[in-house]
């Protein structure tokens, strides 16, 4: 397979899926998760402590998949380390040759399982990208030139379904500003928002990866509705999921049906499961 | 102003186990408005611990307990009864607790948790606007302070998190950088917002600060 930046700079449809390091230092199922998708996507994100939940590191997840020759994409958030142990961690993965790094503001530890933890937030998201930037070009957060400069592709995230959706769009744009050269967005249901939203973005040189969050039941879709900010589920599909017998097969036929109708409108897709990734082969392949 | 809540009972009756004379004292400015250590509160305290066991040696209410002299003054007036207990009770916010701690020759104990600096929204209802954060930024934000409205305290815009306005961390409070947006667009200064801000600079909240004005 390319790797994340060979596929996207050659225009071939990209395809990035999302596995989750475990909690607790035994790597056996993770790292069976990752090569079991090694020869279906072009590179695979290792989420950080997602939804302010402990686990493994990101930064060693992310080498585990390197070893295995899978490209990673290291997400590194702003909620538990301040800018000092954000440059460094950068620092050791660039060492390390990681590549891809997707750098986010985090959940807020109230969301999490350790909510009598100091939430951090040193930086935000735009601050984070614009730091990695100068990392690229070979100085640190204060200017000061550093041995050896980075050559990260960075990347952020973007949510087209926001509402409002404005003051969404000025973050996006200062992360575009700041360095970001790939986005993934929030799981998005609704082609046409994902259309307008596409409409804003050709003028930018950044690459989009729509996100697909795999349905795999009814009760999940009224749950994400209920819960998941910018996340719009609509009722027809529902429906679809609740008329029939095998709800998770369902999920798969309406996540491929909506990677086939992404495929002339965006650089590719991001596929997010919530802990089941041995679906996305099946997703995969009805998609070949 | 300091806006203080009681402590449980419990917790307080826990610091005064090994104890049995208690001197209380409260503050005659934000923990009477916030009705935590007032003359009210006081009696209040007084009656709770003598129902307890405990004998109330005396009680003191300076005009500002975080006045360090004009509270010791205060004490000094009251040198007897203090003199006769062996603990002192403290209804007063943390800084009023530490201008008694650092001379008081029995254990000193905080009745009262301190919670923010904040702001009356009516009698009895305090509202979080400010943080002290030694940098303030609130000309670029049309007087709506992020650091200290933003769970995250993010300076560059909202988060992923806003569903209708409203913030992930507390869906019944508005996204302050939505708030923030719609003034800056209804006063066509939306270039503030657009413009990218500049890790904050965290030098400038020393802990413990200070400050002596040169006159």
């Amino acid at each position: 397979m390319q790797s994340l930046q060979e596929s996207l700079k050659s225009n071939q449809f990209t395809i990035t899926a999302e596995v989750c390091p475990p909690k607790g230092a035994d790597v056996k199922d993770f790292i069976s998760k990752a090569l079991a998708l090694k020869e279906r996507v072009n590179a695979i994100n290792v989420t950080d402590n997602q939804r302010a939940i402990m686990r493994l590191g990101s930064l060693g997840a992310s080498i585990i998949l390197l070893s295995h020759n899978i490209d990673p994409i290291y997400q590194l958030t702003c909620r538990d380390r301040n800018r000092i142990a954000l440059q460094s961690d950068l620092l050791s993965a660039a060492a390390f040759g990681i590549k891809n790094v997707l750098l986010l503001t985090g959940d807020h530890v109230s969301a999490g399982d350790h909510i009598d933890a100091k939430p951090v937030f040193d930086l935000d998201s735009v601050q984070l990208i614009d730091i990695a930037s100068r990392l690229n070009h070979g100085f640190s957060a204060i200017d000061k030139p550093i041995k050896g400069k980075t050559s990260f592709f960075i990347g952020g995230v973007v949510n087209p379904g926001a509402s409002p959706l404005e003051p969404e769009m000025i973050t996006f744009e200062k992360k575009v500003q700041s360095g970001a050269r790939f986005f993934q967005t929030q799981a998005i249901y609704d082609i046409e928002k994902l259309k307008r939203f596409l409409h804003f973005v050709n003028k930018l040189d950044v690459y989009i990866l729509a996100g697909i969050l795999v349905l795999k039941s009814a009760k999940m879709a009224r749950f994400l509705n209920d819960n998941v900010a910018g996340v719009n589920v609509p009722q027809d599909l529902i429906k679809q999921l609740e008329d029939s017998k095998d709800p998770l097969e369902k999920g798969i036929e309406i996540a491929a049906e909506q990677i086939r109708s992404l495929k002339n409108i965006c650089h590719g897709v991001h596929i997010m499961t919530v802990g089941q990734e041995e679906i996305i082969n099946n997703i995969l392949d009805k998609i070949d | 102003m300091i806006i203080t809540k009681q402590k449980p009972l419990e917790e307080i009756l826990e610091f005064l186990k090994n104890h049995k004379r208690i001197f209380i004292v409260g503050c005659g400015a934000c923990a009477t408005l916030c009705k935590t250590g007032g003359e009210e509160e006081v009696l209040q305290m007084k009656k709770i611990l003598e129902k307890k066991g405990f004998e109330v040696t005396g009680d003191v209410i300076p005009d500002e307990t975080c006045h360090i002299p004009l509270t010791e003054r205060k004490l000094r007036e009251k040198k007897k009864e203090l003199k006769k207990s062996d603990a002192i009770l403290i209804l007063a916010c943390g800084s009023g607790v530490q201008s008694i701690s650092l001379t008081a020759k029995q254990p000193v104990y905080p009745g009262i948790d301190s919670l923010f600096i904040g702001n009356v929204l009516r009698f009895g209802s305090f509202v979080e606007r400010c943080s002290a954060c030694g940098n303030c930024y609130l000309g670029e934000t049309t007087g709506i302070c992020p650091i200290t409205c933003c769970p995250k305290t993010i300076l560059n815009g909202p988060c992923g998190g806003v569903e209708e306005g409203k913030c992930e961390v507390d869906p019944n409070m508005d996204c302050v950088w939505i708030k923030i947006y719609e003034r800056l667009e209804e006063k066509g200064e939306l270039d503030k917002m657009k413009k990218i801000k500049s890790p904050k600079k965290y030098h400038l909240k020393k802990n413990p600060n200070s400050l002596t004005v040169d006159k």
